[in-house]
């Protein structure tokens, strides 16, 4: 297992992985949700419908509001459990009322409008736009905190390694591999909202700094392992065969330790609730490269890094 | 000597477990038969579960603080705390969550109601400013047509230092006449002076009554009163007027209030995901159980001890610290229970190098376990700095997750240095004797 030699393939590997997602991430933008711009989701179902209105369709309830209600900006889309999903601007709890009194005497004419059998709600979310930016703020201050406290620690974790590079070496090539790991679950998310508009709210950014904490894990159960061979083997091998001597002895680890996770992840997307599904997918994917980086990734990067020191 | 101290440790951590085991079930029957003491802890001490788990609202007000002094603003704030609680009491929440939160430089009050059924109400009368006040009336030169709307739209108001603040008690009473509700006031002995020189000055004249800046009622004064009692008769129906009058009593908002945000769950969504989350949780269990025992056979079956040890002291300590679960806490809750196998992985693989380089089996796991425990260490600790930093900066909705996932960590390192360590050098022991 010559992970070293073999390094331009990874690096290639990860680089194409990395371009697509930056791509994506251009061209795509991610899509925010309410969380972070404000505005109001709201999930109904119609329990119980008049003669006229058999089977309410996304695009009546759409058109109804636009045209009888005069709202502009709305779009609603069909939701599990035939509930619909209601997206529009940041109303007021008084507006709030007004439509749903008038989507219930729409929905059933003859009936007396207070009935509330024939809506539920299931969900509103209105926020306000100040408050969806200062969680922006808030959200991307705390990536970077995760980034640098994560890079940090490892330096100093690290410290008392010299050679043959220095200990803070260590956490730039933690932090590289973090950027890594969060910039292609980034990726996946931009193509996911724009191919099935899914949106990026606040577990996103939970998601994140879930998969930096985790993606760590077995980049410190390598560099860990390089360490203690550094101490015993300096003498005897060079830089490059202690290195894939040490990935090959926690080769199993890293992966079980991973797997353990990754597991768990399955059971939770595809038994766990809906509104958690691409919050464990963001984890998922993010364990999945995070792993990757750390056995292909970040052992090379420190190769590459001594050896720059050598010429 | 070692072995009977590894014993002893043994033995108090089963106990442990199985007391958080009792501690943490939350129901109390087994097949339909109430088993005390199983559930003693739901009787005590029962979950409090978030509002995405029971449903509920979470709303948030801002008020403008920008015309008050800094030390005003913080009396203002907790003044207006305090308000909003009293008025969230009203609705028979079990545990409602009143508090304020900073944001840069402004300052919001966040109110959680788990499980309230009408939210309508609730948002209807905690925002109310519900301010009352007396102003006096100057009648603007007319043409003398003497109808009430011709005065009220023709008349100029002053106001006047009779507010609510100077309110001592409120109270419904009947118009025996005309039988209507009416909102009896009882002035505090400043508000009673104060009112007695506002009637004595304006005998004859109309004294209008506002309340949230909207013209209630204008009696003509006829004598002056003093005693501070006075009767406000308006167009009340008696739910108008009972609603009033429980927001008198509990304070009017020192300041109008703004409401920025709402996040409302319907019970139904938050059940379901509840059960979901169960399910998942215990599959996810169960397929690492599985996993543990065919990659590392015997060794695993000490994992898996290990593991069905962790997962009631976590939730143990959880339910201990009064927690709220939240969905996002239990997705927290079922990652820690991934992780927490990760420091047995680590001990046991590195006990199998060990055991390779030829120690003997009892050398190895010790070896195993301190050449192991850096790794563990500094890993768990870096999930720590997410969970953290996470907890400090965001929404509770969050908060929740980030709490699971530290205190998850926490009890796994706990467990992996005393449980798995301990299960192993006992039996060990056992096996070599």
């Amino acid at each position: 297992m010559n992970i070293i030699s073999h390094r331009a393939i990874f690096f290639l590997v990860s680089g194409i992985l990395i371009l697509a997602s930056v791509t994506a991430f251009a061209v795509f933008g991610l899509k925010p949700g309410i969380d972070f711009t404000g505005g109001t989701l709201w999930q109904i179902t119609i329990t119980q419908t008049s003669a006229d209105l058999t089977q309410a369709s996304a695009e009546e309830i759409r058109k109804f509001f636009e045209v009888d209600l005069g709202v502009k900006n709305i779009t609603v889309s069909p939701a599990d459990n035939q509930s619909f999903l209601i997206r529009l601007s940041h109303i007021s709890e008084g507006e709030h009322q007004r439509y749903l009194e008038a989507l219930k005497i729409r929905v059933n004419p003859r009936g007396n409008p207070r009935e509330s059998a024939l809506i539920e709600e299931l969900r509103f979310d209105s926020i306000g736009p100040v408050v969806g930016k200062e969680l922006q703020s808030k959200a991307i201050w705390a990536v970077i905190l995760v980034l640098l406290g994560i890079s940090l620690y490892v330096a100093f974790a690290f410290r008392k390694v010299v050679y043959p590079i220095k200990s803070w070496k260590y956490g730039i090539i933690t932090l590289l591999t973090l950027f890594h790991d969060v910039i292609i679950p980034a990726g996946m998310l931009a193509i996911l909202g724009h191919y099935l508009n899914v949106e990026v709210d606040i577990k996103f950014i939970v998601a994140l700094l879930v998969v930096m904490g985790f993606s760590v894990h077995d980049t410190i159960v390598v560099f860990d392992r390089i360490r203690e061979n550094l101490l015993i083997h300096r003498q005897r091998y060079v830089f490059s065969d202690i290195i894939n001597q040490s990935i090959k002895q926690t080769f199993a680890r890293s992966v079980n330790t991973s797997l353990t996770l990754v597991l768990v992840l399955l059971a939770l997307l595809f038994f766990g609730p809906a509104s958690l599904q691409y919050f464990i997918l963001t984890i998922l994917v993010g364990t999945i490269v995070g792993t990757y980086s750390s056995i292909f990734i970040a052992s090379p990067l420190l190769f590459v890094t001594s050896r720059s020191k050598e010429t | 000597m070692k072995k009977q101290n590894s014993t002893i440790l043994l033995i108090v951590v089963i106990i442990l477990a199985a007391a958080a085991v009792l501690f943490v079930y939350p129901h109390a029957k087994i097949f339909g038969v109430g088993v005390y003491p199983l559930g003693f802890g739901a009787k005590y001490m029962p979950w409090r579960l978030g509002l995405d788990l029971i449903g509920g609202t979470q709303l948030i007000y801002e008020i403008d603080t920008s015309q008050m002094a800094s030390d005003d603003e913080k009396s203002v704030l907790n003044g207006l705390r305090d308000i909003m609680e009293k008025r969230v009491n009203v609705f028979g929440v079990s545990e409602p969550q009143v508090f304020i939160s900073k944001t840069g430089n402004k300052n919001r009050v966040v109110v959680e109601l788990a499980g309230i059924k009408d939210v309508k109400e609730a948002v209807a009368q905690i925002g109310r400013t519900a301010m009352l006040d007396f102003r006096e009336t100057i009648e603007m030169p007319s043409d003398n047509t003497a109808t009430s709307t011709d005065l009220e739209n023709k008349t100029q108001f002053i106001k006047t230092d009779l507010t609510g603040r100077y309110l001592k008690k409120s109270y419904i009473s009947t118009d025996a006449a005309a039988g209507q509700p009416q909102i009896g006031l009882q002035f505090s002995s400043e508000g009673a002076k104060i009112f007695e020189d506002l009637t004595a000055k304006n005998i004859g004249k109309p004294l209008a009554i506002f309340i949230d800046d909207q013209l209630v009622e204008m009696p003509v004064v006829k004598d002056k009163i003093s005693g501070g009692q006075a009767v406000i008769t308006g167009q009340f129906t008696t739910d108008e007027a009972t609603k009033l009058v429980s927001l008198f009593n509990a304070g009017a908002l020192p300041a109008p209030v703004n409401l920025v945000s709402q996040q409302t769950i319907g019970a139904s969504l938050g059940s379901e995901s509840l059960q979901k989350s169960l399910w998942a949780g215990t599959l996810g269990l169960s397929v690492i159980i599985v996993f543990m025992l065919a990659y590392y056979h015997r060794l695993g079956l000490f994992a898996v001890v290990a593991l069905l040890m962790y997962v009631p002291l976590t939730l143990a300590v959880l339910k201990g610290i009064s927690t709220t679960m939240t969905l996002s806490g239990i997705a927290g809750f079922v990652l820690s229970i991934g992780m927490a196998v990760d420091a047995n992985v680590l001990i046991f693989e590195r006990s199998k190098e060990e055991i390779k380089k030829g120690l003997s089996k009892f050398a190895a796991i010790e070896e195993g376990f301190r050449r192991a425990w850096p790794s563990i260490r500094d890993s768990n600790i870096s999930t720590i700095i997410s969970a953290l930093i996470l907890y400090a900066f965001t929404t509770s909705f969050v908060k929740g997750f980030a709490l699971t996932l530290l205190i998850g960590v926490l009890v796994s390192m706990f467990s992996a240095i005393t449980i798995t360590r301990t299960l192993l050098r006992v039996f060990v022991k056992m096996t070599n004797d």
